[in-house]
């Protein structure tokens, strides 16, 4: 059971959060420009890493805001919290 | 209770209060602080199980957690009774009655022994290899293996005991109350330190408790003198909570444990009554020390599992702790030093030991030479190749092994007696290191896996490190405490430690004997009834991983999770397969360390606490008025309101034509209520729903329907614009909380520059939906000042109105094709606001109606329910609902997913409306559609979603979704049933009212 540091409320319990995929995969803004490869490409591809893995999460039970987390998922280790909009702190 | 099997002066059981329980009918006497292990052995009865494979006589075998043998069920009654309990773990307490497991009919005289007489017709994996074919006799197989297995027998009752969970927080947890644990314990509180203390038994101490030798001293006085003063100290600090009768269930990631707290299980019966029995506690711990200590491992050898052989260090509890002998002729067998401990223990209570046998060469360690002087008798190099006595032991077979320990040689010499110990070494307990994700290393001197690195805050310190010394336990667990918790406690800097140490080592993992493997039984898995022949077995037909060997021959698979079998498992496996045994890694050890009870696990949450219950502001109502509910999400719905004798048919049929006939009304406040506001509403609207918002008029109201960026249908719902920048969405009853969900996260992640905020409203309103041809008249009578008139009031748009000064929103929209009204008002006035509604129809016959019959009322509409008639496979165009579908904007979610390849096919299921040949028919939803029935096999086109009888016209209709339905319209199909075919011809979805004159009528 995880304890993840939310951006705007602190450490709390993992029940209070749910996961939301990988991250940093932004909607296209002209998605009618894109072939359905492309757009295939967006709606179905996600990594499914054993390592350091970019992952959207909402503190669903508290603060309702959706942030980044970087999480090593061979140990479940948290590396960071960052907001949405934010840039990874790390690589 | 034999007087004799008693010592008197014993310090940890209150020889004063007599206790009596029954153990198998039987009416027997124990102390007050005895478990009932003990209890039993004072009584003389060692015998207390049958092997669960070939039914031989297991005895009690240790004193913990560990024991595999001595499982019974505790207590009677139907609702309280538990099986597969320990006697070894249960405190002995007035009333306690227990029956043996896996016997039938009793222990002494078991029908299933005689499979013990066919043991070598059932090898390992017999009952998978026997009975999983032909498949059909599993269940002639089932009845009587399950007879002859009965591993203890379930409550058939609910449980009517108290249960609780609590939180814990916590900057160090110490797990283990032993030597170390206590110095841990204390150094981390005198630290300032908030430190909490768990330990499963009745008091702190661990073995060192009752250590009370020569050969252990702590600053010149016994090493159990010396604790007994730490303990005293712990009193006064502060920052220390200490839980005893708690054991650690589970150890996660992030320091995460949970712990079950015994609070009633020791008590007298009649003070059981309304407390507590078990607290499961959740704890979030800083740093985490694990205190565990080590078990004893057994010795494999043939016939290694008679009742009255025990390991050697709980014959030395039994003794040293609660006064009991567990003979009066005593053999020791050993691998190691600490066998000579108990033989010591019991000379100096006046206990018979007729030998040790040690498979060692003699060595000359302080402890051994102390033995000797005792004139304990020690066979050197030999080893025990067989035992008799059936229903206990009676004597043992000793022989000399041969240099390399593979063979026995030379004359077998006989020894009478009545309980053999046997240790076979210590194995650290590293269970709940590794539950927390922690990697082991392996030590080759003494065949140890011991805690390498971990991720967490967290040490082992003291046995379950792997230091086994007395001397080495304290320095070590000092030195590690200190830099773990980063503190400079110098209480235990320059104590004189006497301790023996041990000077030889040797393992064998599996004993020669005299006979050949095959004829011998060596227990592997005691309570599993597998052998060191069948993990040969295994190997031999080419199982090679652990687990695999694990699953096929049960090892390590029974209620004790293989404590006491996991490590000779794998020794003997390493050596007949030739490999090194840290190179074979271990098994998963998985939480629970000791099993759980599910009331422990599910805490308060149980009855009417299981889940959340919604109800309506108007469900006393309904219940007064006799509904009968359905459960939709947490939801309780009315379903429909039978009259006397009415069944559900007859009712719905009557609600759904009085609706059209008349009037009707439905409770629809369970639909999600999301209030959103901001500068671009209007915007965001025109982004999430497939149609265009930005010129809908204010007090306009418009259906919309929501795709998931896939494009098929997510949910839908009429939004209403109150204002300039100012809207109400609703939403399915059930997508309710997704929906918001959904569309807060495009707002924050992909739309952040949009100004729009978003409200659940949905518990804040009631919802009141009036409809059919009186409904204008009743709801003028309601609200007499609201102009109703089509031109001030039209289909589609809404008005701000009061009841009784009590301000209200009215919607004209309709879910049932009917002229009708939604009132929306505060929840506290929905009920009164109900009844009024009620009251006004009353001339009309206003009928109340359920889900049912609004789910009637609109399949008669061909309206969809999303997750009715959608199953996230639908588009809109699937849907044939293309007219929903802007054509003018630029995008919104799901928009370009409507013209991807796959989308597109002309050949996806479609929704249409089915009519059946017999009007009379009534499809069942869920049936499959065919073109043809002669075919095998046959293409399955699709199936019906809504099906009912429409009593308004008087014939059985459905909704159906099917392939290329869109181009099959009056096609003939059929819908194969069990025992008939049903003719059914695809139309239109919708059945009735085609112009939708009833809107306006
Ligand atoms: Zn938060």
């Amino acid at each position: 059971m995880f304890l993840i540091n939310c951006p705007y409320c602190g450490e709390r319990d993992q029940s209070e959060f749910t996961a939301g995929g990988e991250a940093h995969i932004v909607r296209p803004k002209q998605p009618t420009e894109l072939s359905d490869d492309q757009w295939a490409e967006f709606l179905f591809m996600r990594k499914n890493i054993k390592g350091i893995q970019f992952e959207r999460w909402s503190h669903a039970h508290g603060c309702r805001k959706w942030f980044n987390m970087v999480r090593d998922t061979s140990n479940d280790k948290i590396h960071a919290v960052y907001k949405m909009g934010e840039k990874p702190p790390i690589k | 209770m034999s007087k004799d099997l008693r010592i008197t002066n014993n310090k940890f059981i209150d020889q004063t209060t007599r206790i009596s329980f029954k153990f198998d009918g039987k009416t027997l006497y124990g102390f007050k602080g005895d478990t009932l292990a003990s209890a039993l052995l004072a009584n003389n009865i060692h015998l207390v199980g049958r092997s669960f494979k070939y039914h031989r006589p297991r005895g009690i075998m240790a004193c913990g957690s560990e024991e595999p043998n001595a499982i019974v069920q505790v207590g009677s009654d139907a609702s309280m009774t538990e099986p597969n309990t320990r006697v070894t773990e249960i405190e002995l307490y007035e009333g306690l009655e227990a029956t043996s497991q896996n016997c039938w009919p009793s222990v002494n005289f078991d029908i299933g022994a005689i499979n013990n007489f066919f043991s070598p017709l059932i090898p390992a994996a017999f009952y998978y290899k026997t009975f999983m074919w032909p498949a059909n006799f599993w269940k002639l197989y089932e009845y009587f293996i399950r007879k002859s297995a009965g591993l203890g027998k379930s409550p058939t009752k609910p449980d009517k005991d108290i249960y609780d969970h609590r939180y814990l927080h916590c900057d160090v947890l110490v797990v283990g109350g032993g030597i170390s644990g206590i110095m841990a314990a204390k150094t981390a509180a005198k630290n300032n330190l908030n430190t909490v203390l768990i330990d499963d038994k009745i008091n702190l101490g661990g073995t060192t408790l009752f250590q009370q030798n020569e050969c252990f001293k702590i600053n010149n006085t016994y090493s159990n003198e010396w604790l007994k003063k730490e303990i005293e100290s712990l009193n006064s600090l502060k920052n220390l909570t200490i839980k005893t009768r708690t054991s650690l269930a589970a150890y996660h990631s992030y320091n995460y444990l949970l712990a079950r707290e015994n609070l009633t299980d020791h008590l007298d019966i009649n003070e059981k009554k309304d407390k507590v029995r078990q607290r499961l506690w959740k704890i979030r711990a800083k740093k985490v020390i694990i205190s565990t200590g080590a078990m004893e491992r057994p010795l494999i050898f043939n016939n290694n599992d008679r009742p009255g052989i025990m390991l050697s260090s709980s014959i030395k509890k039994y003794i040293d702790y609660y006064g009991v002998k567990c003979g009066q002729k005593i053999s020791l067998f050993t691998n190691n030093d600490s066998a000579y401990e108990t033989a010591i223990s019991l000379n100096n209570s006046g206990v018979n030991v007729n030998s040790v046998i040690d498979i060692r060469d003699k060595t000359n360690s302080i402890i051994v030479k102390q033995a000797e002087e005792l004139g304990i008798k020690i066979h050197w190099k030999s080893s025990i190749v067989n035992t008799n006595g059936y229903k206990k032991i009676n004597s043992i077979e000793i022989m000399k092994l041969t240099d390399d320990g593979a063979a026995v040689v030379g004359e077998k010499i006989k020894e009478q007696c009545d309980c053999l110990g046997i240790s076979g070494g210590w194995t650290p307990r590293v269970h709940l290191f590794t539950q927390s994700g922690g990697k082991l290393k392996f030590r080759d001197e003494d065949n140890v896996f011991l805690p390498d690195k971990s991720e967490l805050d967290q040490i082992s310190i003291g046995s379950c490190n792997g230091d086994f010394e007395l001397d080495d336990v304290i320095k070590n667990s000092v030195t590690l405490t200190n830099k773990f918790l980063n503190v400079d406690n110098n209480d235990y800097e320059n104590l004189e430690i006497i301790s023996s140490k041990e000077t030889t080592k040797k393992n064998i993992w599996l004993l020669p004997s005299d006979k050949l493997l095959s004829k011998a039984k060596q227990f592997l898995d005691f309570q599993n009834d597998s052998t060191a022949n069948d993990i040969k077995l295994a190997l031999r037909e080419g199982f090679k991983s652990i687990e695999h060997v694990k699953r096929y021959t049960t090892t390590g698979m029974a209620t004790d999770q293989g404590k006491l079998s996991n490590m000779h498992a794998l020794g003997i496996i390493a050596e007949t397969a030739g490999v090194k045994m840290g190179e074979l890694g271990t098994t998963t050890f998985r939480p629970p360390y000791t099993p759980l009870t599910f009331g422990a696990i599910v805490g308060r949450n149980v009855g009417e606490f299981f889940d959340i219950t919604r109800k309506t502001p108007i469900h006393d109502w309904h219940v007064e008025n006799k509904a009968e509910f359905e459960n939709v999400g947490q939801w309780k719905r009315a379903w429909y309101y039978p009259k006397k004798n009415e069944s559900m048919h007859d009712a719905v049929q009557r609600e759904s034509k009085a609706a059209r006939d008349s009037a009707g009304m439905l409770d629809a406040s369970t639909l999600g209520k999301i209030d959103i506001q901001g500068t671009d509403a209007s915007e965001f609207l025109n982004r999430v729903y497939t149609n265009a918002w930005s010129k809908l008029e204010i007090g306009k109201c418009r259906y919309g329907l929501m795709l998931n960026e896939d494009g098929m249908v997510y949910d839908d719902g009429v939004t209403t614009r109150l204002g300039e920048n100012h809207y109400i969405m609703t939403t399915t009853t059930g997508g309710a909380a997704n929906v918001l969900s959904k569309l807060e996260d495009y707002l924050q992640t992909e739309w952040p520059e949009l100004d729009v905020y978003l409200t659940s409203v949905t518990d804040q309103f009631a919802t009141i939906s009036i409809c059919g041809p009186n409904s204008k008249k009743i709801l003028t009578k309601v609200i007499p000042d609201l102009d109703l008139s089509d031109k001030e009031f039209p289909h589609m748009s809404f008005k701000n109105a009061s009841i009784n000064n009590i301000k209200c929103r009215v919607m004209r929209i309709s879910f049932t094709g009917e002229h009708s009204y939604e009132i929306n008002i505060q929840s506290s006035f929905g009920k009164s606001v109900w009844e009024k509604c009620f009251e006004a129809g009353k001339e009309f016959n206003i009928t109340p109606y359920g889900t049912e019959t609004m789910h009637l009322l609109r399949a008669e509409k061909g309206f969809i329910i999303t997750g009715q008639d959608t199953d996230g496979t639908m588009t809109p165009v699937d849907l044939q609902m293309d007219w929903i579908i802007s054509k003018k904007k630029y995008d919104f979610i799901g928009k370009r997913s409507l013209y991807r390849s796959d989308t597109i096919r002309d050949d996806r299921k479609q929704l249409v409306g089915l009519i059946t040949e017999d009007p009379k028919e009534v499809l069942e939803e869920g049936a499959q559609i065919v073109s043809e029935i002669n075919k095998k096999p046959v293409e399955m086109l699709g199936h019906v979603t809504s099906s009912y009888f429409s009593p308004n016209l008087n014939k059985s209709i459905a909704l159906a979704v099917v392939k290329n339905g869109k181009n099959l319209k009056g096609h003939k199909m059929f819908v194969p049933m069990k025992n008939k075919t049903i003719n059914v011809t695809i139309t239109d979805s919708v059945f009735l009212d085609k112009d939708n004159k009833r809107l306006n009528a």
